[in-house]
């Protein structure tokens, strides 16, 4: 139930939308200083471009937050709004560096990239990321890094904002059916939720450099990682690093694909409640059986059983976290593993991890529909409750999952269709939506691990463009913004 | 300090949000989902579905790391199982609310042997605040200080007093009253007044007095306040059994209309000294018969709100003599409608309910290291009245109060000093143990005595 102010204000509250995109503005303007101490680092001169950027989103962000509106009320209309909104804003910003350096001449592949960046796609149209300047390649990677967890999660976290009813914008942003808190106060559960993405971050970049990797190279690595991101420094991806280097980057990338309620059961010694989740023994064994299938399949194709093994499980966690690094050109393998690995891009990693697709939970939940239905056509008066971790799931929940799966599946057979005029093969254009969906980065064929997307038509672009946040932001968002009804005064 | 609620209903939502506006973190548990996601979306605290008399549940909600649970659920046994297991769960003080009468005889008891902190009664907190507006008839809020040294008195001010169209530091000068007025409230304005500021006839003023003071000065403004000598309640209740047992107690005659006769016989073998009319209270013939226009009190209890405004405004319109009327109201929520009208006092038993739960809060949380005592929202909540302990490492204590640099648009009111009331002037100075009240607008937000300096 909405309470009435004094100004019976039940139309998008335009206001607080700016107010909060100032916000974003301003924190992206921060952000935007990494890549600058880089140049700083390398003596680059493209790093000017960098700080351009900088001060122009804070010049803007300032003037947007100049004045506090005095209704800060944020309804579920204006939470998924603006964080639509603000996404897109800080990828035009954010990609605005990246051409006036000359690193991406085009503004639109510049977009694209920092979409992909920020949406933790990892698609890129570069065709040889080597000549990149290292500002231009951490910017990439640092995109990834913010985009995993969320930069409304951090902008929670760290501006005491707006007082009560931010939770909407965390519920846009978030993955999964079910967003929940850890403890009472939002503010809390997003530092405790950049503690845990922090750690792991720190404890990759210092192994991945134990291990041999130069520093700069580890850090860059690193974001791809955590973020579920998959931009890399080098045109073969992780194809020309050593065996421990990748079986570190497989287990990082699998660990980041988890829910991260899980680390904080553990943090909280609640270890019983750790292991019963439902949807992190799924995850598991999804991938334990995936890396057993391909590896059998996989027979004769890689000199030893280690080598394939390992091939095989990196190949498992990259995709099914949809991170997209690789270690090998997958695009050669037999049909069966590419098909399995088609399916776990489509799966996609846990509910509320880094991770992209249509989340295992929600696998979960529409199979045992399914499960349902088909018992309530044997025993037409069947009475059973959907459950998940041992409680009822609320017939909301139910009811929206559902509906996510099939506008899922309409806006992937749409943008199938929209891409296909570029008359790319089937595989191509399939995966290349799959992959952009789903935010993995490479598909098969053209857009393969070893590929890149330059070739696509601006108007397929844009499209992928779409199709990159509507996956990273779970449809309803991008759907909502591009809704008139959302922007009407009385609804 | 960590809460746990049980029950989100109008008073569990009520005590959540102002909580969670303190600053506090709240944990809400209701069996319904629809509740917690109506509050789960508006405010920042973390909701759960689930029975709250499972231990399990309270577990869940981390009741070993909670600091107070409030059981505000809509059954008596629930709340107080509630509270029983809380205690039993670990160390956390407990709320309970308990309605039935049969319990109200039996508070002490149930405090001690379920290890309960508070037992609350709405309606017999609804009556023993109509009973303590009926006592102060002129007022139409009065809130008290300092464990009830100090008075916060809100009234309107008529057309015939003296003090309207003049300064206020008229009141000391030619008055000589030791009265404060700190809030005043003209149409939809609201002023934190200084001394040269001109009241105006219709203005609704707040004044800080102690006890005896409060009440002589109203009489000198011309504001006449006479002691009320009988009542007539219409609607015979929970709330009016208890607020007649108290006024009959206090020496008031009671007169209670109610339409059921069985009603009516249970409540002439409770109250045998009340006269107690079988009738329905809104025939204007009866009320008129039972002499409306010519009682000291009336107030309007039957349950249904729709019909105590009418009843309200019937009063308010036909009385002869001053009339003081108290409307109860329990569910409507149109607060600016309800207060455009002439209403008199406006009583609601869940607000009243959820008040006596905060303020308990606050006075624990006082114990615990935060200086504020008591708080009272003014004027449409624009403005707060807080009571602060003053404690040794404060950076107020010890100076003169014309030297700190103190916020504009902040009084300090008055100061009570071992068993002293102090009317503070500028070289007086705040001490350790002292109970400050404190006046300011709401956006200051103050939280401790310290936030009163720039």
């Amino acid at each position: 139930m909405r309470e009435y102010g004094p100004g019976l204000e039940v139309f998008m509250n335009y206001k607080m939308v700016v107010y909060i995109l100032g916000w974003i503005l301003k924190i992206e303007s921060v952000l935007l200083l990494v890549p600058c101490l880089t140049a700083l680092i390398y003596r680059e001169s493209a790093g000017w471009f960098f700080l351009l950027a900088a001060g122009l989103a804070l010049v803007l962000g300032f003037a947007m937050t100049i004045r506090k509106p005095k209704n800060t009320r944020v309804y579920a209309r204006e939470g998924f709004v603006v964080v639509a909104l603000a996404w897109l804003v800080m990828s035009l910003v954010g990609a605005i560096p990246f051409t006036l350096c000359g690193d991406i001449p085009s503004y639109l592949d510049a977009v694209f990239e920092t979409v992909s960046g920020f949406t933790t796609t990892g698609s890129s149209v570069l065709p040889a990321v080597e000549n990149l300047n290292h500002c231009s390649l951490i910017w990439r990677s640092f995109t990834h890094w913010v985009g995993g967890m969320g930069i409304f999660v951090f902008m929670l976290a760290v501006v005491p904002l707006l007082g009560g009813s931010t939770f909407n914008l965390l519920k846009a942003e978030s993955p999964g059916p079910v967003v929940g808190k850890f403890v009472p106060r939002i503010r809390d559960t997003a530092a405790i939720l950049y503690g845990i993405y922090i750690a792991i971050t720190v404890v990759e970049c210092a192994l991945l450099t134990i291990f041999g990797m130069p520093f700069f190279e580890a850090a860059c690595h690193t974001f791809g990682t955590v973020g579920t991101g998959g931009f890399g420094v080098k045109n073969d991806s992780y194809m020309s690093y050593s065996p421990a280097l990748q079986n570190i980057t497989t287990f990082f990338m699998i660990a980041c694909g988890i829910n991260f309620q899980f680390y904080f059961y553990i943090l909280a010694k609640k270890f019983k409640q750790a292991v019963k989740m439902t949807e992190v023994r799924a995850y598991i064994c999804i991938i334990v059986a995936a890396i057993a299938v391909i590896t059998i399949n996989l027979r004769g194709y890689y000199g030893t059983f280690e080598e394939t093994l390992r091939h095989a499980a990196f190949q498992v966690g990259t995709i099914i976290t949809t991170t997209g690094y690789a270690t090998t050109d997958f695009d050669l393998w037999p049909t069966l593993s590419k098909n399995i690995l088609v399916t776990l891009m489509i799966i996609g990693a846990c509910a509320g991890s880094t991770g992209g697709g249509m989340k295992i939970q929600r696998l979960v939940i529409s199979i045992k529909t399914i499960k349902k239905e088909l018992d309530n056509i044997i025993h037409p008066r069947y009475v059973k409750k959907i459950q998940f971790d041992g409680q009822s799931v609320a017939h909301e929940t139910v009811r929206s999952t559902n509906v996510f799966v099939a506008i899922y599946f309409m806006i992937f057979m749409g943008t199938v269709l929209l891409i296909s005029v570029d008359g790319q093969d089937f595989t191509t254009t399939f995966t290349a939506v799959a992959a952009t969906l789903n935010n993995i980065g490479p598909g098969l064929a053209a857009v393969g691990p070893t590929c890149n997307f330059a070739f696509f038509s601006p108007f397929s672009k844009c499209v992928l463009i779409f199709n990159m946040l509507a996956g990273r932001l779970e449809l309803f968002p991008v759907l909502l913004l591009m809704s008139p009804a959302s922007w009407k005064k009385y609804n | 300090m960590r809460v746990i609620i049980v029950g989100c209903g109008k008073v569990g939502y009520n005590i959540a949000t102002q909580l969670c506006n303190e600053g506090y973190d709240v944990t809400v548990i209701d069996r319904n989902g629809d509740r917690l996601q109506n509050i789960a979306s508006s405010y920042d605290v973390l909701a759960m579905e689930g029975d709250g008399t499972s231990y399990n549940t309270l577990q869940e909600a981390g009741i070993e790391y909670a600091d107070l649970l409030i059981a505000v659920t809509d059954s008596d046994e629930r709340n107080l199982l509630c509270c029983l297991i809380g205690s039993r769960a670990a160390n956390v003080k407990t709320i309970a609310r308990v309605r039935n009468p049969i319990y109200s005889s039996e508070v002490d008891f149930l405090m001690k042997g379920f290890g309960i902190a508070m037992i609350i009664n709405p309606e017999m907190a609804a009556a023993n605040e109509i009973a303590r507006i009926f006592r102060f008839p002129s007022a139409i809020s009065i809130e008290t200080f300092a464990k009830g040294h100090v008075e916060l008195l809100t009234f309107r001010l008529g057309a015939g007093s003296v003090l309207a169209g003049r300064q206020l530091s008229y009141i000391r000068s030619t008055l000589g009253c030791d009265v404060l007025v700190c809030v005043v409230k003209r149409g939809n304005q609201v002023f934190i007044p200084s001394g040269t500021f001109v009241a105006e006839a219709g203005d609704i003023m707040s004044i800080i007095a102690s006890q005896g003071q409060a009440n002589d000065f109203l009489r000198r403004i011309g504001i006449i306040s006479n002691r009320i000598g009988n009542v007539l309640i219409v609607g015979g209740g929970t709330i009016t059994y208890y607020l007649a047992r108290k006024l009959i107690e206090d020496g008031i005659g009671v007169k209670i209309i109610e339409k059921d006769r069985a009603r009516c016989e249970t409540l002439s073998d409770l109250l045998p000294r009340a006269e107690i009319i079988e009738g329905d209270g809104t025939n204007e013939e009866l009320l008129m018969e039972e002499g409306l226009e010519d009682v000291s009190g009336f107030t309007a209890l039957t349950g249904i709100d729709e019909q105590n405004i009418m009843l309200g405004l019937f009063a308010q319109a036909k009385s002869r003599n001053n009339t003081k009327v108290v409307t109860k109201i329990a569910k409507i929520t149109f607060t600016s409608v309800i207060d455009s009208l002439n209403l008199g006092s406006v009583v609601n038993p869940k607000d009243i309910t959820a008040d006596y739960i905060l303020q308990f809060v606050r006075s624990m949380q006082a114990s615990e290291g935060s200086d504020m005592e008591n708080l009272y929202k003014l004027a449409n909540k624009e403005v707060e009245v807080l009571e602060f302990v003053i404690r040794d490492r404060t950076r107020v204590a010890g100076i003169p109060i014309q030297n700190l640099h103190m916020k504009k648009n902040i009084l300090i009111g008055k100061i009570y000093r071992q068993g002293k009331l102090i009317t503070p002037s500028g070289s007086d100075t705040l001490e350790a143990g002292d109970s400050v009240v404190v006046v300011a607008f709401r956006k200051e937000r103050l939280k401790s005595i310290d936030d009163i300096l720039e």
